[in-house]
């Protein structure tokens, strides 16, 4: 079998990550597919305390920590100093949760965008604030409890679509990705560096603490997430053209995902049934979009 | 070339004399002439240097500080509401030991909503670590850009240009713009010793337990003491280059003065006024002009001061709770000091309202008038 996952390893051992953390391995392929002539900028996020402390890194490439709302802004700063000095080659990337790229870091991400700065984002998405103790953030799906939306009053609002906010940017690319189709992660990667502009990845990323979920289960549900289609994951390039990188000859039911996981448990069938029709639209949806985008 | 010039193009002219290579600026009356200029010299290439329209104050130091960390000479502008929403990136850009340049026209916080001259804005970012300048011409608005660089990067500190908005920024002055060729001979590339850099990776700012944090500020501290010789060093050598001399503080007639004005800004400018106009009438009255607020130079400011009878100090801010911020620091400086003379603090000019020469005519009638001071503000000309 021909390996299309490169077997240099940029990250190293030794960081402080939770066992079975989907944000470290998120952070393993990405820089397997960026290479070492990568800049790396990380807000306030679980990777702010996995990288390891001072003097220490886990990562073979520079790495700036900045403040939560200011990745991309970083980033377009760093980008700027690197076309100045003539370095258009390396890859400027900035590296965020959910929390700061759905919520606080939104205003700059869509700043950023606008000006289609040359950044590659990539959200590494748990769905909640996990480094601070799990609560909700504007990623956490429906249903789900956290320290903050807790089980008799467990998250109403469905998760907010940050995928279609940055294709509404009309940047030349964005994607989804999940750490268990790590050939399609690298590969969607490695297609976004050749690309000029801003790239948005959206990567799911399980976390057993927050999602009260054994640590030998990661891959499973990263994988669950694509197969039921609560999370799909595919490509739209320059804000119109969908494309669906898998999809399952037989969707499983989002039950199969959600009784995994324990922040989920107090959900009744009812409640299962309403989030199976949200993820079946939303799914249908996104299927008309390719099937559209295929005539532009 | 001496061209007449407001105190916002001044600044323009100082960043681009600087050859800044990255620029990140969000417009705020009254800035904007500072980023307007500076868009034109960059899109007809009399600046070579990249300019992010970014979406707002905080993006904009945040977009600065990338882009130092990573090795570019930065800049960036703002006033008032866009400075405090850059705050917590103030502290950011001193705590990565980043020389990133910014200009600051002082203008009163909302509410209400007001444009015009007040130092607030920058007084409350006095304890970021970043150095202050408080610039009374548009000449030194200008060189001192070019000084602030060179401060700034060897001691590593960020550092803020000061101007009073309008009174500075949107008057124009003959300004004295310097050759290129003077100013490259005078501030070299920046060229620092640690960076973003593939070739050499290193993380940045990373969790630093109490172990090493506590010598971290202290490293800062020195950086603050440091800068005051800096100043004054590197202020000689513009002076050697350019004829014209900036320090940490002005003395004006204050070798045999029985009372000292101390003043910052153009408040200063029209005090130097007023001592002339008083030595005429032959009254010994002097000026001194505070020009770097951070590092404070509190040993100067003692010397000058400690053989007055009176100091006069006036503040164009208010510390809401203790007095002006300015009268606070000289008399914290003078406190150790075995002789000190009484101290007055005055609050004038607050939201842009002039202070004329009759005002502080009167300020030094009343600091003649009393022996001690019978409180810690006096407010000049309030209508309650």
């Amino acid at each position: 079998m021909r390996l299309t996952i490169p077997e240099q390893e940029i990250m190293t051992p030794g960081h402080l990550a939770c066992q079975g953390c989907g944000g470290a391995l998120a952070m393993r392929y990405a820089l397997k597919a960026l290479g070492k002539n990568t800049i790396l900028t990380i807000p306030a996020c679980c990777w702010s305390v996995i990288d390891g402390p001072f003097p220490y890194s886990a990562v073979n490439v520079p790495l700036f920590h900045m403040a939560f709302e200011a990745a991309a802004s970083t980033a377009s700063g760093i980008r700027a100093a690197m076309e100045i000095k003539g370095k258009e080659d390396v890859n400027v990337v900035a590296w965020a949760g959910d929390g700061g790229t759905f919520d606080i870091g939104i205003q700059a991400l869509s700043g950023a965008a606008e000006r289609n700065d040359n950044i590659i984002y990539i959200c590494y998405d748990n769905e909640a604030y996990m480094n601070t103790g799990i609560q909700r953030s504007s990623a956490t799906p429906y249903g789900a409890w956290t320290t903050t939306t807790p089980v008799k009053h467990y998250k109403r609002e469905p998760k907010k679509n940050m995928v279609e906010i940055m294709a509404a940017h009309k940047i030349p690319y964005v994607a989804t990705a999940s750490i268990a189709y790590a050939e399609d992660f690298v590969k969607k990667l490695k297609k976004a560096k050749e690309i000029k502009g801003t790239k948005f990845f959206h990567i799911i990323a399980p976390c057993p603490p927050g999602w009260k979920t054994s640590p030998e289960i990661t891959i499973k549900l990263a994988k669950l997430a694509v197969q039921t289609c609560i999370f799909p994951i595919y490509e739209i390039e320059n804000g119109i053209k969908y494309k669906i990188n898998f999809k399952p000859r037989e969707k499983l039911p989002v039950k199969e995902y959600l009784k995994l996981q324990g922040r989920f448990r107090h959900l009744t069938e009812k409640e299962i049934g309403e989030i199976q029709q949200m993820v079946d639209r939303n799914w249908e949806l996104l299927l008309k979009k390719e099937e559209e985008s295929k005539n532009l | 070339m001496r061209k007449v010039i407001m105190g916002n193009h001044a600044l323009s002219y100082g960043a681009m004399l600087s050859r800044a290579e990255v620029i990140a600026a969000y417009p705020i009356t009254p800035q904007t002439e500072v980023v307007e200029l500076l868009s034109e010299m960059c899109a007809n290439g009399i600046l070579k240097a990249k300019f992010i329209k970014v979406e707002s104050e905080h993006s904009a130091m945040a977009a600065c500080v990338g882009a130092s960390a990573a090795g570019a000479r930065t800049f960036t502008a703002t006033s008032s509401q866009g400075l405090a929403l850059m705050h917590e990136v103030l502290h950011w850009a001193v705590g990565a030991r980043l020389p990133v340049v910014m200009g600051n026209i002082n203008r009163a916080f909302a509410p209400p909503w007001s444009i015009w001259t007040e130092q607030n804005d920058s007084i409350a970012q006095r304890d970021t670590g970043w150095i202050q300048i408080y610039a009374s011409s548009n000449q030194e608005v200008l060189d001192s850009v070019i000084q602030a660089y060179k401060v700034a990067e060897k001691v590593l500190l960020p550092a803020m240009i000061v101007l009073d908005a309008f009174v500075l920024s949107h008057t124009s002055e003959v300004v004295d713009v310097p050759e290129q060729e003077k100013v490259d001979a005078y501030l070299p590339p920046y060229e620092p010793r640690y960076k973003l850099d593939p070739d050499d990776p290193h993380a940045f700012g990373g969790l630093t337990k109490p172990d090493w944090y506590y010598e971290l500020r202290y490293q800062i501290e020195q950086a603050m003491e440091e800068a005051k010789n800096v100043i004054e060093e590197t202020g000689k050598e513009f002076e050697e280059r350019f004829g014209r001399y900036y320090g940490m503080v002005e003395e004006y007639k204050t070798e045999d003065a029985e009372l000292i004005l101390v003043a910052s800004s153009t408040i200063a400018s029209t005090a130097r006024v007023v001592v002339d106009m008083l030595r005429e009438e032959g009254k010994k009255v002097g000026l001194l002009r505070i020009r770097v607020l951070r590092p404070f130079p509190k040993e100067k400011v003692a010397m000058i001061l400690k053989n007055a009878k009176k100091v006069a100090v006036i503040d164009r801010n208010i510390s809401f709770g203790m007095s002006g911020a300015f009268y606070a620091e000289t008399k914290a400086a003078l406190y150790n000091e075995k002789d000190k003379p009484p101290i007055w603090g005055y609050i004038a000019g607050l939201g842009g309202r002039d202070v004329r020469i009759e005002d502080i005519k009167g300020i030094i009638e009343n600091t003649y008038k009393e022996d001690n001071p019978k409180k810690d503000i006096y407010w000049i000309g309030v209508k309650l």
